[in-house]
């Protein structure tokens, strides 16, 4: 595979770049929190900056290649090296990392959430920034591995230390699913090494490779990965520890997660699963199609059922990885340039609406859906924000949740030659159903929240002890309209979202060359 | 009587020491002299000399372990001459469990100045005693004949009995010192009984002349796998691993904690580094005997180990536990030592493991000892909310726990894994089937391992005494060994992975 080795430094200084920050805040003391916050967001700002260097320096002709590539060697006793590049693939999953990242981190200046102590909390969130930025550029697989491990901790103490009531369980539930997960991945990892002559983890490698092993034992290893990656999308049936995880995680942690870390799982698929194991990737179609359908049509009718907003974000995340994971599982350039296009978008936007969510929960220190009503009138701003995350989540054509989902349902109608066309029909028309019940849940929440009056207990000291709610009252002055930090934190996602909906080519022509050249074998 | 003696004195050639491969040991044997003279002679309220002597003395020996590894080169005969060439050996294989022991006796004394010196007794005897064990261990790095290694086990045990038994007006630590002399004595005598049985039947008690004599007359003798199996059984006393565990919990939790590390930790690691010798030079032909017998030893000790950990409401008999499990871990290549082809990474899985388990053990012992130093409790309970009131102390916890849990990018990860590909290069049921008991074993102790992290982070602090904690400089230095120690092995593995070639090991011996 040819390779571009230009500045070949600069992948390495934009994933380790927030370490230096965290270094630095770890000799801060505690109590200096603004100082705190000034390093963190200084530090994301920095690595923000080198993301955009590296997007300039991009060669965007080559986008099926490798590029700023380094190879080093790194564990020489496994044959396992450090091995880093980027492609089309990962650009822009890499640069939404660190975009997420700086938002987050403006969000958080007045947000800190309770138990306080921003110094873990924005160390937590730099150390979580590495592993997701590593995971992006990674090309060998112990290399991925050890990034793809370096999130959980941050996320489970995010979710353990700064959640919600439940988060002791929540976060466990996260742990063991995921720490479940990659155990079974690392034994297909070796399975691979040792099936390929145990010569190299390196990807390129083992791209090259993978096709030669027996369909039968390709079969078991892809299973072993389908099911690490599956934990981390997540796909149904491993999908029980998400709505736990986003509900109790602080706004921040929901916001990297669905942005970020859920698309470590879909990129691996992308990434690893199938480029190295294309023939046992067609026999495992059907099944990953079956089941993201299964995700679409099951999390859309969760998010029906559902009391709590967030939970209902949460399940909403869902059903969108099911489009990603079905554009994927036709394995054509069109289904996986949705499914790509689909991941950022969906981080863009179901980001957007767990920072909604989190405003809301600051305000009305709650999410139940029954309770909230009135949002335009009592906060224009922040109802309309709401009502036009819930479009783009919707679908809503000229926003960026279109370019994801539209085009994964169309590749499903000519899925790659291998595959059982009418069986990926039908999934076409249960997926185009999805749609629908996606307009139905986004917009009756949207309904039940953002209409009507204003709920009593939130309007004013008179209104809220005539009808007896009590305890609620000291909170009013709480109420009050989108602030400066959210205005900036905000404006960049909103931005993105309608300039991918309307100009989806931005992306896509960064994407195709490498997707084109990842697809070209299941094209005899 | 003289006559003959005389006579036989005509053909002595005096052996040839080479000083510079002998330098560890010379340095630590005139340091444990210096420290018990220096005990004598200064006061009471001085005596604190002693502990950083003896840290001095540490770091001496560590220096010619540092040159000898930089020059490399050819392995050395310590001792040579005819009868006693590849008798003590140094090569990397040695250097790297020198250093080991060294650097990990430094950080023990590191653990102990504040703890024995607010005891008020006896800190001289202490620390003669400890370098007198990791002399011990140094040489046993070194050995490469039977008799030799008992020597050298005998020499880090016996003081190692007498330092379990430091809290003496304490029922507790009675019973420890009292549980590990009478059961390590009673291993050591079937060892010896097994070493005088392999001896009889193979004529000789060098190493590598005994490896390929074990199988002379074409198949193995019920002798030689009774030797063979009494010298197992031996070190799996010394080792903790299950069924020759109960001691283990008992003592450590009697002793005091530094003590309880150096026992876990070194002392251990020690008993392992004979069984690997032993393994790859005098039985590289009877893997039909210590095969399955490891492989049993290897299975019950992570899982009897980790099962048992669960249910531990006392932190250091919970890492008591971790370590038996820990051991089966470590024991996990040795089962497939004697596979064609596997040799190689099966040396350096237990290597490597040592080294990583080492650093990382030592530095939770070592936040126990800062820990308790407030909360006067061995409870996990009394680490919660530690995070809210001294968070240094939370996260250093956080990252050895999440070591031993083998939660990358940390040192165990790799350590686990080492041993995970060393069983799997074998590609045979034995190793199959090791690696699965591993990999649940793997799952169950993350298990208890969050429970203490949880504690840490996201429980309230029991008595709500939320005073932060004093943590005594030499602590603070023996976590900054300890920590960045486990950071880098995870972060950078071939920092240890390049010592323990194989070939280095049974080329040294030309067998």
């Amino acid at each position: 595979m040819d390779v571009i080795s230009d500045q070949n430094w600069l992948l390495s200084l934009g994933t380790f770049l927030p370490l230096a920050g965290v270094l630095v805040m770890l000799l801060i003391p505690k109590r200096e929190e603004l100082l705190h916050k000034q390093v963190a967001l200084a530090t994301a700002l920095g690595t923000l900056g080198v993301g955009i260097y590296t997007l300039i320096q991009f060669d965007y002709d080559k986008a099926e290649q490798l590029q700023f590539y380094a190879n080093t060697e790194w564990i020489s006793v496994i044959k396992s090296g450090y091995t880093i590049g980027l492609d089309g693939i990962s650009l822009p999953l890499y640069f939404l990392s660190m975009v997420i990242t700086v938002l987050v981190m403006i969000y958080s200046w007045d947000h800190i959430p309770s138990p306080g102590n921003p110094k873990a909390f924005l160390i937590l969130m730099l150390v979580l920034q590495t592993g997701m930025a590593g995971t992006f550029i990674a090309q060998d697989l112990i290399l991925f591995f050890v990034f793809f491990e370096v999130v959980l901790l941050p996320m489970y103490f995010m979710i353990g230390v700064w959640g919600g009531e439940q988060r002791q369980y929540a976060s466990l539930k996260f742990f063991l699913y995921t720490m479940f997960g990659s155990a079974l991945m690392l034994v297909a990892f070796l399975a691979l090494f040792y099936q390929t002559d145990s010569v190299s983890f390196s990807i390129p490698y083992l791209v090259e490779q993978g096709i030669n092993i027996d369909q039968d034992v390709a079969i078991w290893i892809f299973g072993g990965m389908f099911i690490g990656f599956a934990v981390k999308v997540p796909m149904f049936p491993f999908h029980t520890w998400l709505p736990d995880a986003h509900t109790q995680a602080p706004t921040q942690g929901s916001v990297i997660l669905a942005a970020i870390l859920l698309k470590l799982g879909t990129y691996g698929f992308v990434r690893i699963a199938i480029p190295i194991l294309p023939q046992a990737a067609v026999k495992w179609a059907p099944v990953i199609g079956v089941l993201a359908v299964i995700g679409i049509i099951y999390g859309a009718l969760g998010c029906l059922a559902q009391k709590d907003m967030k939970r209902l974000i949460a399940f909403s995340s869902v059903a969108h990885m099911g489009f990603v994971m079905l554009g994927i599982s036709t394995l054509t350039a069109t289904g996986i340039n949705a499914a790509l296009f689909g991941m950022v978008a969906h981080g863009l936007i179901t980001g957007m609406l767990f920072f909604c969510a989190g405003s809301i929960k600051e305000r009305y220190h709650t999410l139940e859906i029954s309770r909230l009503s009135g949002l335009l009138i009592q906060m224009p701003k922040l109802g309309w924000i709401l009502g036009f995350c819930a479009m783009a989540s919707l679908g809503l054509p000229g926003l960026a949740g279109f370019w994801g989902e539209f085009p994964a349902i169309l590749s499903a109608y000519n899925p790659a030659p291998a595959l059982n066309e009418p069986l990926f029909r039908v999934l076409m028309v249960i997926a185009a159903l999805g749609t629908v019940l996606a307009a139905a849940y986004l917009l009756w929440l949207y309904q039940r929240t953002a209409f009507g009056e204003p709920n009593p207990e939130f309007t004013g000291h008179g209104h809220a002890h005539a009808v007896g709610a009590a305890g609620n009252d000291e909170h009013h002055d709480d109420i009050h309209d989108v602030n400066v930090f959210e205005w900036i934190a905000w404006t960049p996602l909103l931005i993105a979202i309608v300039v991918l909906g309307v100009y989806p080519q931005l992306m896509f022509k960064v994407m195709d060359p490498a997707v084109t050249q990842l697809v070209e074998v299941f094209n005899p | 009587m003289i006559a003959s003696l005389l006579a036989a004195a005509g053909d002595f050639t005096p052996p040839v020491a080479d000083y510079h491969a002998l330098a560890p040991e010379i340095v630590l044997a005139v340091g444990i002299c210096l420290v018990l003279l220096v005990d004598l002679f200064v006061e009471e309220r001085q005596r604190w000399i002693t502990s950083t002597l003896a840290g001095f003395v540490l770091l001496g020996a560590f220096i010619p372990v540092v040159t000898l590894a930089v020059i490399g080169g050819d392995v050395r005969y310590g001792l040579g001459g005819d009868v006693l060439d590849g008798r003590y050996v140094i090569d990397e294989y040695a250097l790297i469990l020198k250093a080991l022991f060294l650097i990990a006796g430094y950080v023990v004394v590191l653990m102990s100045s504040d703890e024995i010196e607010s005891g008020r007794y006896h800190q001289g005897e202490y620390y003669v005693l400890l370098l007198t064990s990791v002399l011990g261990m140094v040489m046993m790095a070194s050995s490469r004949d039977l008799i030799s290694i008992f020597v050298a086990l005998e020499f880090l045990s016996i003081p190692a009995y007498m330092l379990a038994a430091w809290n003496k007006r304490n029922s507790k630590g009675n019973e420890a010192g009292m549980k590990y002399y009478l059961l390590g004595v009673f291993a050591s005598a079937i060892m010896l009984y097994g070493m005088s049985l392999l001896y009889g039947v193979t004529g000789t008690t060098l190493l590598s002349e005994i490896g390929p004599a074990i199988t002379a007359n074409g198949q193995f003798s019920g002798i030689e796998a009774l030797a063979v199996v009494f010298i197992v059984v031996g070190f799996a006393f010394k080792v903790s691993a299950v069924p020759f565990h109960q001691w283990a919990p008992d003592v450590y939790e009697g002793a005091p904690t530094p003590v309880t590390a150096f026992l876990s930790v070194a002392s251990k690691a020690a008993g392992f580094v004979a069984l690997t010798t032993l393994v790859f030079l005098a039985f590289p032909l009877a893997s039909d005997v210590y095969q399955p017998f490891i492989w049993v030893l290897s299975a019950a000790s992570m899982t009897v180990g980790n099962l048992l950990a669960l249910r531990q409401t006392n932190i250091v008999r919970m890492l008591a536990y971790s370590s038996i499990s820990q051991g089966g871990f470590i024991l996990m290549p040795l089962t497939v030592a004697g596979e064609a082809g596997v040799g190689e990474s099966a040396l350096k899985a237990v290597v490597v493991y040592l080294v990583v388990y080492a650093a990382t053990n030592l530095g939770a012992f070592a936040v126990v000892i800062a820990v308790s130093k407030k909360t006067r409790s061995g409870e996990i309970s009394s680490f919660g909310g530690l995070f809210s009131y001294a968070p240094a102390l939370g996260v250093l916890m956080t990252v050895f726990l999440a070591s031993l849990a083998g939660i990358p990018p940390l040192g165990g990860w790799f350590a686990k894994f080492g041993a995970f590909k060393a069983v799997l290069d074998a590609g045979t049921n034995w190793g199959y089937s090791i690696a699965i008991i591993a990999a649940i074993n793997t799952v169950i102790a993350a298990a208890y391992y969050i429970t203490v992290m949880r504690e840490i982070w996201m429980k309230p602090v029991p008595d709500g005494d939320v005073t932060p904690i004093r943590t005594p400089s030499s602590i603070q230095a023996a976590l900054v060994i300890t920590c960045g120690a486990t950071i880098v092995l995870g972060v950078l593995p071939d920092l240890v992975g390049r010592f323990g070639d194989l070939s280095d090991l049974t080329g040294a011996l030309g067998g």
